[in-house]
């Protein structure tokens, strides 16, 4: 059993009781200490400009070619605070409530509790830095809603919040680079972490322009590298998106925690070809105006248009009448799924299903529609060259953000003490399902208000603690065996591209370990993934030299996503209900709701590696609620 | 449907670098341009040859990454568009397309396509933030900004600072990435205060990188992604000029 280490205290002052206790360092010997920060995303960037302000070294590295690229930039709909400005009933208990009811009550309170709390400074911090959120005419921040909650606490900038917070914190990360705090480095990715007598003490990374590897050394280290939905290759995330850092980080000690909770996001644009790379997000605020809706008839060719209203079938309002279109994200995805399963999918490949705005453009006319949604509606032409004012999009669930990741403790700290995983890299607050615009808080939160606490707090037990160079032995190794593993790859040989094992990896994934799983997929999935990766050591081929190697670099990553595929079916497989995003098909009621198990599996899991060839271990972290009462998640 | 591509090949910053030729069959109409790409560079790996570098990474046309000149002009025909959302509907079957990098004297090639735009970095550390650090800020409400204002600089925020603007300028001028966080900055209250240290540290750097003057021929407007007016450049100018006679009166008081 693992201890998460949560403060004692009410519910309401464990964070104020920690930051009380926590220890502090002299400003004088913070410049002494070195923080390494891994990813410059919001939970990165924040985390990094942080606590140069307060006065450590901060070397910050990303793969990108600027900090300001980092996934995060993507986020469109907003983020959550409980600020009340609506005056509608919102208070910090309400939005721990709907977060850990959204979760499907697979989260730490202490730690959701906590994420309420601070998300009222967010939006101070942000607004001081020009966010330019959205306004009333007075001139005073405007709102909106969100799906799974009956409250306005949602802040946002058009539909690029991401992207405006985004710059927000790239811009408090270039002024530290600007006052020498922050040294970046761009175009440099982390291949492996470094741990000298059991503490993180460094990184070894990659210079993607000339191909050297390179040693830094550090008091502490931080990984924000974002999440790993990027393993069914075919989700809304960037194409770089990777699980390299953290899973390295996992095979030197750091346990990994519900691997296989990943959220399928419900309105996405469909596969529509084999040589597809990415699918594209649409905002689920379309949601609010849109129904959704499938033929009832099996393989029906007929044009959408031309179906009459009674052989459509609305199935997310005929089974959830309460919440109908807007149902939680889980829900949405996997009724979508039932449906084309049944095949009644459309669309060119028969995987899609309709988000229909002719009943809204007939009640509220076009120019309000427009007005509400005219760049998504632009966006859908540009990439479809279709007019969706005219004919139902085809939306379809993708894979999209990873609720699992390194375990954390309260502090943020993963099992091995000096390493920390902050955003989307740790697991830590959104259970089995994250809630619509608590993404981007909780990466802001962890990365500006929490981390700079318990970093600290952390170092100040590590003051005295000698001082280590890359010289240091634990560094050489560690550069040695990335250097075989890299020059293995270079010297492969085979006919398969990286992209080929990805496709075959994230497609079997999807049918296995995706929207629904079963003991019996599971365990036919591990056994294809190591045919693959077998495949993978004999018939990888890459080209080109050791400097800039796309190639080189897909191939790295892919093989880091094989080994998490398989995680992910264990960590599926143990796991015998359905909760959130995880959906055994064993567990369901006969309509095909989910049956969660709070008697047996009120627990996170918390995974240790134990070599190629060996299972991994099973650990428990099990989660304890003194406030709230366990409830079944009903949305009907 | 087939094209005919003309593609910038070079090995690294040092070196001269080439046009070279390829035929690309089997293209779907639905297939955006950088899966085109990818299917080009599926089949030089098949041939065991080096496959074409380029920047790229969320594909939905907000982080800035990709970029290339198509037929001369910065992310292709379409306007408002970034090369990720291009598609090959947009071409005609047995067309002859030339890709070239973004080139700029500030924007070195590091392999192919590839280029390095560090110096827009550079110019946002001259100044292009808001000097608040964490735990100093009000309570958000407590500085209200006129809707027309906050709609006005999100305009100027949008930028992606993917260097289209450059690309396309005659003169390799860097004035509308840099104007539009200038107006970004400016224009709201909290960024007010520093504006006129902002201005002119900025329009600095931007020289010392490189980059060239602005003429006003105003192409970088049509081709930047996110159509970001060429009224920010003229603020710019403006802010510059009334923050030197200001600094310049300040500094003999």
């Amino acid at each position: 059993m693992i201890d998460a280490k949560i403060p004692t205290g009410d519910l309401a002052d464990k964070w104020s009781n920690y930051k009380d206790n926590a220890k502090l360092i002299n400003p004088a010997n913070r410049k002494k200490l070195d923080i390494i920060v891994v990813g410059t995303g919001l939970a990165g960037s924040s985390c990094a400009a942080t606590l140069a302000e307060q006065g450590y070294n901060v070397l910050s590295f990303c793969f990108q070619d600027s900090a300001r690229r980092a996934h995060s930039v993507a986020a469109q709909g907003g983020v959550n605070a409980a600020k009340n400005y609506k005056n509608d009933g919102d208070s910090v208990y309400r939005m721990f409530y709907d977060t850990i009811k959204g979760g499907d009550f697979r989260s730490r309170e202490a730690n959701v509790y906590r994420l309420a709390e601070c998300s009222l400074a967010l939006i101070d911090q942000a607004v001081a830095q020009g966010v330019p959120f959205a306004r009333e005419y007075a001139g005073y921040l405007a709102n909106r809603s969100f799906g799974g909650v009956q409250v306005s606490r949602t802040f946002y900038a058009r539909g690029q919040t991401g992207q405006q917070l985004m710059i927000g914190a790239y811009q408090a990360l270039m002024r530290q680079v600007s006052l020498g705090k922050v040294k970046m480095y761009t175009r440099h990715e982390m291949l492996d972490l470094v741990v000298v007598e059991g503490k993180a003490r460094g990184i070894i990374t990659r210079n993607l322009e000339t191909g050297e590897l390179e040693s830094y050394a550090a008091n502490a280290v931080v990984l924000a590298t974002g999440g790993y939905g990027k393993v069914y290759y075919l989700s809304t995330l960037a194409m770089g998106c990777n699980t390299s850092a953290i899973w390295r980080a996992h095979k030197k000690g750091a346990f990994m925690s519900g691997v296989s909770w990943i959220q399928f996001h419900p309105t996405c644009l469909p596969q529509i070809g084999e040589t597809q790379s990415k699918l594209t997000l649409m905002s689920e605020s379309l949601r609010n105006d849109g129904r959704i809706w499938v033929p009832k008839k099996m393989g029906d060719e007929r044009v959408l248009n031309d179906i009459p209203e009674d052989e459509r079938d609305y199935y997310l309002e005929r089974r959830y009448p309460a919440f109908g279109n807007l149902s939680p994200r889980d829900i949405s995805s996997r009724a979508a799924k039932e449906r084309i399963d049944a095949g009644c999918g459309i669309g060119p490949m028969k995987n899609a299903v309709c988000l229909d705005f002719s009943k809204a453009i007939k009640e509220q006319g076009r120019d309000k529609i427009e007005e509400k949604y005219g760049n998504l509606f632009r966006m859908y032409e540009k990439i479809n060259g279709v007019d969706a004012y005219k004919e139902p999009m085809l939306i379809s669930p993708a894979a999209h953000f990873t609720m699992g990741g390194l375990w954390v403790d309260y502090e943020l700290m993963t099992t091995i003490p000096g390493l920390f995983a902050l955003g989307e890299a740790n697991f830590s607050d959104h259970g089995a399902n994250r809630l619509g615009a608590n993404s981007l808080l909780q990466s802001c939160v962890d990365g500006y208000f929490i981390a700079p606490y318990t970093i600290p707090n952390y170092l100040s037990e590590n003051l005295k603690s000698e001082k280590i160079t890359t010289d240091h032995p634990a560094f050489i190794e560690a550069t040695n065996n990335v250097k075989e593993k890299l020059n293995k790859l270079l010297s492969s040989s085979g006919h398969l591209s990286a992209d080929h094992f990805h496709k075959t990896l994230g497609k079997l994934l999807y049918d296995k370990c995706g929207l629904s799983r079963s003991k019996a997929s599971l365990e036919q999935a591990i056994l294809e993934i190591r045919a693959l990766k077998e495949s993978f050591d004999n018939e990888l081929n890459i080209t080109g030299d050791y400097q800039v190697n796309s190639e080189l670099e897909k191939a790295g990553r892919v093989s880091d996503f094989l080994e998490l595929g398989e995680l992910m079916c264990y960590d599926a497989l143990q796991r015998e209900e359905s909760c959130g995003a995880h959906f055994r098909e064993e567990y369901q009621t006969p309509d095909g709701e989910a049956i969660r198990n709070d008697d047996d599996f009120c627990y996170v899991s918390a995974w240790k590696w134990k070599g190629e060839s060996e299972q991994p271990e099973l650990h428990k972290e099990n989660l304890i609620f003194e406030t709230v009462k366990l409830a079944v998640r009903s949305y009907k | 449907m087939k094209l005919y591509l003309k593609i910038w090949r070079q090995e690294h910053r040092k070196v001269k670098g080439n046009m070279v030729s390829y035929e690309v069959d089997g293209i779907s109409v639905h297939m955006s341009f950088l899966e085109m790409l990818d299917l080009l560079n599926e089949r030089l790996l098949r041939q065991g040859e080096r496959v074409i570098e380029f920047d790229h990474d969320c594909r939905e046309g907000i982080c800035g990454t990709c970029g290339m000149m198509i037929n001369g002009r910065a992310h292709g025909p379409l306007s408002g568009t970034t090369t990720c959302q291009l598609h090959m509907r947009s071409f005609k079957d047995g067309q002859t397309v030339y890709i070239e990098p973004f080139r700029g004297a500030a924007f070195p090639i590091l392999r192919d396509l590839k280029i390095d735009r560090s110096a827009f970095d550079h110019i946002i550390q001259a100044g292009g933030y808001i000097s608040v650090s964490t735990g100093q800020a009000p309570e958000s409400n407590s500085i209200p900004i006129a809707h027309e204002v906050t709609e006005a600089a999100f305009d100027a925020a949008a930028c992606i600072g993917c260097g289209a603007c450059v690309a396309v300028c005659k003169n390799s001028s860097a004035a509308l990435f840099t104007s539009a966080k200038i107006s970004h900055l400016a224009l709201l209250p909290q960024g007010k205060i520093e504006s006129a240290e902002r201005v002119i540290q900025m329009v600095n750097q931007m020289d010392k990188e490189g980059f060239g003057h602005c003429s006003n021929t105003e192409a970088c407007e049509v081709e930047c992604p996110q159509q970001i007016s060429v009224l920010h450049i003229a603020r710019m100018n403006y802010q510059y000029n009334k923050a030197l006679i200001l600094i310049d009166r300040n500094a003999k008081s």
